[in-house]
């Protein structure tokens, strides 16, 4: 299970074909009186079992970004592509962490059958499905509630039951848009430690979508920066702290103050609306 | 913008299909036209009746009828509602009867309605009343159920009176309760003043469909039950405006239940 | 102890009225009011034999047949209308409209266009009640969360599942306050119905009773048709509550956070 995560790698150097490929992305949204362009041209690519996070000043056309990923928007222009197919639809091999959990998860549903609708839906017998289920709840520590309603447990707890859907499903490519911008500091640095665990459990690829500095920075392998609306790529930066984190040393860390310094000081960049380019600006920066 | 002109035509659409078909069915001999006259016919005698004075006083007793029945259960409802609600021990006491009494159809009470009153407007009132109350008194109920303790202890606090803390805290909170209440109540009220015609005989629209019917009036009939329904569309939509007037400051609070 | 209070609480004011209308009508017999005694006699020597058979179990029947239907259609129409923005707008001034006709007034129309017959008693039934379940229908499905919606696309559920796993289940708190609407319309549009044109069923059999002026036993028709009404209610509550055990639980969290 275990995947090669090199340290130090730069982004696009991997050599292996991309698992995700966004050219010249352009999303403009047609509203009474006019149009807004929320995405004017974004390119980059994700190596497979990457862990890319996107951090952008509030209103940068994050969520459009990841809906287009997703297949539930589609562009206006440019092109996406998935291990080289192009999305149009949903694609199978992908699930989404929303930021709303409290309206991601069926209601109706107890944690259980939540995490089991997917596969009961895909036709998967029940005793393997049953299987995936236990250790999705497993993954995420929530295994002493699974016939609890979603709304009878913390916000913490409901992105935990989000998640290990999303795991449960075992996704090639797994998307989180702001997942944890509604739960409390303490529970956040849970989740985020819950993330990373995952990711280096099953290798899955994943694109994380976040307005905070530092928890791009304390996830990512890498942190794709985009400007303020029209949004382009303003930054894509390696992260090469150690694969093994945690949350006392690695944020005290001379390396992470200075990596979330160059950060913090291209969003101000952003923000101020002085644009490098339409064409992503690789950046290694060692010491 | 464009949004809304299509969506507009496509209703006008909706509509032109809807008469085209009526208009068509008796022709093609899916039924029989003595029964169901096409479109065409049954609009210009709604025309023709609109010249006339004597639907319109049939029109006037219905809304007599309809207004009256319904502003005795709404003031009913409301006094009744504010004196139970903001009192633990009334509110658990009259919870049983009033479960009891709320589901009984109002029409059973007709045959009481001809013994006492016959023909008389009081029957129909009888049954309006009867129907619209529990619709009010409910809603004022979960109103008064849904004040907020903070804001009547607040209130409590600064020394206001029990009518003043009637005038300020719980009236508001009620409002948009009994605006719901109202919009159940007015249209029920209508049902039942048309139904009190229909069957009891008392004079109004409903007592005209009834004749035209037996007398085989036709197209008269479906006139009639054309500016039945438009009456109703009125009502409706005037309820709507005066919900919209009166709960403007918190319109966004409340989700829209349609009946 | 706390029981027992519940219990004084629920029967209290149900036996003190008894014993007032016990009480009023001990003097000289009033023509329009039976005494407590005579009312429960006349309502066991008239509903419990022959009548049960003939009059009130024809008339359930009816009830729950139309009820089923409206509530059938209702949801598949509603489901179909809500579904589509384009069909929402083309279908809206009509409904507006036919929601707006006064449901008694089809009586003397399908009296017309099917005859008297239980078919006619039926169609008038579900003609009239189903507005509710349709519109709460429509205004449910279209009102499901995007958040939930664009979930369920990317595990892709669509299709049938899609209905029967988030479209339905989202839509089923307004679906059961339509439900609970058209009960009370359906039982109305029944007792009428029966009083406009049949010779037999409740409605009919209260009305031939007061026409009679045998005041008792109309006094008992009634009675029957509040029971009836109030069995509705207590059979329409207990499926709201198992059906809306998550919403009730939902809210109920909502408010208190």
């Amino acid at each position: 299970m275990m995947v090669n995560h090199p340290e130090g790698i730069a982004a696009d150097s991997t050599g292996a074909p991309p698992m995700l490929s966004v050219k010249g992305l352009r999303k403009v949204y047609q509203v009474d009186g006019g149009e807004i362009e929320a995405v004017r041209n974004l390119t980059f690519d994700i190596a497979p079992g990457q862990l890319v996070c996107v951090v952008g000043p509030s209103g940068a056309g994050k969520t459009t970004l990841l809906k287009c990923i997703a297949g539930l928007l589609s562009p206006t222009s440019g092109s996406i592509e998935l291990r080289g197919e192009p999305v149009v639809g949903p694609p199978h091999s992908m699930a989404v962490v929303f930021q709303e959990y409290g309206r991601s998860l069926y209601p109706w549903m107890s944690v259980r059958a939540n995490i089991e609708l997917p596969l009961k839906n895909q036709g998967m017998p029940r005793a393997e499905r049953k299987k995936l289920v236990d250790e999705a709840l497993a993954a995420v520590e929530l295994s002493h509630v699974p016939n609890s309603y979603p709304w009878q447990l913390s916000g913490g707890m409901q992105q935990r039951v989000a998640i290990a859907r999303a795991v449960a499903y075992k996704p090639q490519i797994l998307l989180m848009d702001e997942p944890f911008a509604a739960v409390d500091a303490q529970t956040r640095a849970d989740l985020e430690d819950l993330v990373r665990n995952i990711w280096q459990k099953l290798g899955v690829t994943i694109i994380f979508i976040t307005h905070d500095i530092d928890e791009s920075v304390y996830l990512g392998e890498r942190v794709l920066v985009l400007s303020n609306s029209p949004t382009v790529v303003q930054e894509d930066l390696t992260i090469d702290l150690p694969v093994e984190r945690d949350q006392l040393t690695t944020r005290s860390s001379a390396r992470f103050t200075e990596l979330r310094a160059h950060v913090y000081e291209q969003i101000q960049l952003a923000k101020a609306g002085t644009l490098t380019g339409a064409v992503p600006v690789v950046k290694k920066r060692r010491k | 913008m464009s949004k809304r002109l299509t969506s507009a035509a496509l209703g006008i659409a909706g509509v032109l299909l809807f008469l085209i078909t009526w208009e068509l069915l008796p022709f093609v001999g899916v039924v029989n036209e003595r029964y169901l006259p096409p479109a065409s016919r049954v609009l210009v005698e709604f025309f023709h009746y609109l010249g006339q004075s004597a639907f319109w006083g049939d029109v006037g007793e219905t809304m007599t009828a309809w207004a009256l029945g319904l502003a005795i259960s709404i003031v009913a409802a409301v006094v009744l509602g504010l004196v139970i609600g903001s009192s633990t021990f009334l509110r658990r006491a009259t919870s049983s009867t009033i479960e009891f009494l709320r589901p009984i159809p109002s029409v059973a009470l007709i045959p009481l309605a001809v013994l006492l009153f016959g023909v008389k407007i009081e029957s129909s009132l009888l049954l309006v009343f009867y129907a619209a109350f529990w619709q009010v008194l409910l809603q004022v109920l979960y109103g008064v159920a849904d004040v907020d303790p903070v804001a009547e202890n607040t209130a409590r606090s600064y020394g206001l009176g029990r009518f003043a803390r009637i005038r300020y805290v719980v009236w508001p909170t009620v409002l948009p309760y009994l605006m719901t209440g109202i919009r159940l109540a007015s249209a029920v009220a209508l049902i039942l003043a048309i139904t009190a015609e229909l069957i009891i005989g008392s004079p109004g629209l409903g007592q005209q469909i009834a004749l035209t019917q037996s007398g085989g009036a036709v197209p008269q009939m479906y006139a009639l039950i054309v500016a039945t329904g438009l009456i109703g569309v009125l009502i409706n939509a005037a309820v709507r405006l005066l919900e919209k007037r009166v709960l403007s400051w918190h319109t966004s609070v409340r989700g829209e239940v349609a009946l | 102890m706390r029981y027992l209070k519940n219990v004084l609480y629920f029967i209290g004011l149900p036996v003190l009225l008894v014993v007032m209308w016990w009480a009023l009508t001990l003097g000289p017999t009033n023509f329009f009011v039976p005494k407590p005694l005579v009312l429960a006699q006349t309502f066991w020597d008239v509903w419990v034999g022959e009548r049960f058979w003939t009059d009130f179990v024809p008339s359930i029947q009816r009830l729950v047949i139309g009820l089923v239907a409206t509530i059938v259609l209702g949801v598949i129409f509603g489901v179909l209308i809500g579904s589509f923005r384009w069909l929402r707008s083309f279908t809206e001034p009509m409904l507006e409209f036919f929601r707006a006709i006064p449901p008694p007034v089809l009586v003397p129309l399908l009296m017309l266009l099917v005859g008297i017959n239980d078919q006619m008693k039926i169609i008038v039934i579900v003609s009239g009640a189903i507005w509710p379940v349709l519109l709460n229908t429509i205004e449910g499905v279209r009102a499901v969360d995007p958040v939930l919606s664009d979930t369920s696309k990317t595990y892709k559920i669509t299709g049938f599942p899609r209905l029967r796993y988030l479209v339905l289940p989202g839509a089923s708190p307004q679906i059961m306050t339509g439900v609970r609407q058209s009960t009370s319309i359906a039982l109305i549009l029944m007792v009428i119905s029966e009083m406009f044109g049949s010779s037999s069923g409740l409605g009919f059999t209260i009305v031939l009773f007061q026409r009679g002026f045998a005041i008792p036993e109309m006094w008992s028709g009634i009675v029957v048709l509040g029971l009836v009404g109030i069995a509705l209610s207590l059979i329409s509550q207990f499926i709201e509550r198992r059906v809306l055990r998550w919403y009730n639980g939902l809210k109920e969290v909502q408010h208190d956070g």
